[in-house]
């Protein structure tokens, strides 16, 4: 019997099924980014060691969540919408209200001397309140502290803070200096 | 004058045969580089919402608290409760300690300043247990924490 000659495998389509494939994996794996809040945690206290001074009240502004997670600013019940708005006034004090944060004049590089204030935001969470709605009072505060931050570059330096080199964000941020104080939380509100 | 044309050239037709073994080993690279996961998760996590976050860097000094209702096929073993998770295991608080010296342990010793533990945390858990991680993290020295969460619409 006569050998019959196979006939040859048209190998073209093999490359578009591999480059289907190879965008397949291209397109869905994620590299996945994670996103997050960058914070530093106070060391623990020492027996020995003494308690941090005493905080003038004018320069602490209290923002208390409750285990139902209503929001009291300086025992004053509020919206969490309006938190940022009230954290840019208590920190920047542009009328230098006795109630607000005092000031104080600090030489700060490429700035000179500078006034600064002194305010610190003051968070105290009950153990009942939801992740959620801390992190949502967290990022109030962080956007409160960024748009200052943006004003007051764009107003030295021309540019939004993000754009700015390293120095002139280390100056910004001396002016505006991240004081978020997270107390000890409570527990009044029942565990659920 | 009559037009001469000129002889075309006879180009050789050139085989495509190996384009599909390099494309192939493209492929077999991003099969087998990407991992899906570090980790399996075994609770389930809904990373609240923020816009004021940033990229985590350097991820291999990065290790992740998880925080969240156990998964609904493991909640016949270990109940409805809110858990945490390190490592693929259950754990309860005291096992932090253990958790960041062992991360601790592979970083080398420049780095070992620069750990950052990352909470992945489900946005119905409540502060409660987020508290208590956090006083053993002061405990244990490891104070850099980022609190992974999501942009909105993206």
């Amino acid at each position: 019997m006569a050998k019959r000659s196979t006939p040859e495998l048209n190998a073209s389509s093999m490359a578009d099924i591999a480059f289907l494939l190879l965008s397949f994996f291209l397109l869905t794996t994620t590299m996945d980014q994670n996103l997050g809040m960058p914070r530093r945690l106070p060391p623990m206290l020492e027996e020995e060691q003494e308690k941090p001074p005493e905080i003038n009240k004018r320069n602490i502004l209290q923002i208390h969540v409750n285990s139902v997670d209503l929001l009291l600013v300086n025992k004053k019940p509020m919206e969490v919408v309006l938190l940022k708005e009230e954290v840019k006034t208590f920190l920047s004090n542009p009328r230098n209200e006795e109630d607000k944060p005092e000031k104080e004049v600090k030489n700060i590089e490429l700035l000179g001397a500078i006034s600064v204030g002194k305010g610190v935001v003051s968070l105290q969470t009950d153990r009942g309140t939801s992740y959620r709605m801390y992190m949502a009072v967290q990022n109030e505060i962080m956007r409160a502290y960024s748009e200052l931050r943006d004003e007051f570059s764009i107003s030295q330096f021309q540019s939004p803070y993000a754009k700015l080199s390293e120095d002139r964000q280390e100056a910004v941020r001396g002016v505006y200096p991240l004081n978020i104080s997270e107390a000890e939380p409570r527990d009044k509100g029942k565990k659920r | 004058m009559k037009l001469v044309r000129k002889k075309k050239k006879n180009i050789g037709s050139y085989s495509s045969s190996s384009m599909s073994d390099i494309v192939f080993m493209l492929l077999f690279f991003f099969m087998v580089t990407t991992t899906m996961r570090e980790e399996e998760v075994k609770v389930n996590i809904k990373l609240p919402e923020a816009t004021e976050i940033a990229k985590l860097e350097r991820k291999d000094l990065t290790c992740y608290v998880n925080v969240g209702t156990p998964m609904i096929a493991l909640r016949g073993m270990y109940g409805t409760d809110t858990r945490m998770q390190l490592n693929d295991k259950f754990s309860t608080v005291d096992d932090i300690r253990d958790f960041v010296a062992a991360k601790r342990e592979q970083l080398s010793e420049a780095d070992r300043a620069q750990l950052t533990v990352a909470f992945k945390i489900d946005d119905q858990t409540r502060m409660g247990i987020v508290t208590d991680v956090k006083q053993e993290l002061r405990r244990c020295q490891a104070l850099k924490i980022n609190y992974l969460a999501n942009h909105p619409g993206k």
